[in-house]
């Protein structure tokens, strides 16, 4: 699984990116950025407040309840403030 | 006809409005988003956009073709910029073609209220202070709810 991190949830992570094989368990959204949270202390920083983050699976947003594949891409980010 | 570009170069106002004339075009409404200074400090050195490439053309993609459909518009472009900008600078460009006025007025409008919550940008703010993520306004998240609430005007 591709994953993506964007703006201060990349900042906290360290990187922009990383390739993934999630164990089974790790079936949603929620589910992913639990595990994530175990990669390293900047994931846990990130995912501290899972209100704060918004979610992206192929390009689109979607809860954090959806159900993810392995193939899928995957993008955590804060709420969007372009404009 | 839709066009929609994110780029670091700034845009010409004049040439994108002279793009979206034909002799059926009686009306181009453009809205400009320009760097200003809303840091508590007043002391805004630059401001930094990034966005999802791949997902944030489609993200304006789908917001000017939903603008399209809902009024009755001949021309649409978003321009957005990423990158390091400076106090004034241009952020972003909306302008719709249309017949008559009141189209083209509320395509800029509903364009914008939808970009500010379903397109994939994120702006940081450097101070003397240090660099910091804006974070979202709820007006905003109240703007584009609104439409959705409105009835379809039929034109």
């Amino acid at each position: 699984m591709r994953i993506l991190y964007f703006a201060w949830v990349r900042d906290n992570i360290g990187y922009s990116q990383e390739e993934l094989s999630c164990p089974k368990h790790v079936r949603t959204i929620n589910q992913l950025a639990e595990y994530l949270k175990l990669q390293s202390e900047g994931h846990a920083r990130a995912f501290d407040n899972m209100n704060a983050i918004r979610a992206a699976r192929n390009q689109q947003f979607v809860s954090h309840d959806t159900e993810l594949s392995d193939t899928d891409e995957v993008a955590f980010f804060p709420p969007v403030t372009g404009g | 006809m839709i066009k929609i570009r994110i780029q670091q170069e700034d845009f010409d106002v004049s040439a994108e409005i002279k793009s979206m004339s034909s002799k059926t075009v009686g009306a181009i409404a453009t809205f400009s988003g320009v760097v200003r200074d809303s840091s508590e400090s007043n002391s805004l050195i630059s401001l930094t956009l990034e966005h999802y490439p791949g997902m944030s053309e489609d993200a304006l993609e789908k917001i000017a073709a939903a603008a399209m459909q809902k009024g009755s518009l001949e021309a649409v472009r978003i321009i957005h910029r990423v990158g390091r900008l400076l106090p004034e600078d241009n952020i972003v460009f909306v302008g719709c073609a249309s017949a008559h006025r009141h189209a083209a007025f509320d395509g800029c409008r509903y364009i914008m209220d939808f970009l500010k919550t379903d397109a994939p940008f994120w702006k940081s703010e450097e101070t003397q202070e240090g660099r910091i993520w804006v974070s979202e306004r709820k007006k905003d998240q109240n703007a584009s709810k609104s439409w959705l609430s409105k009835k379809t005007k039929k034109s």
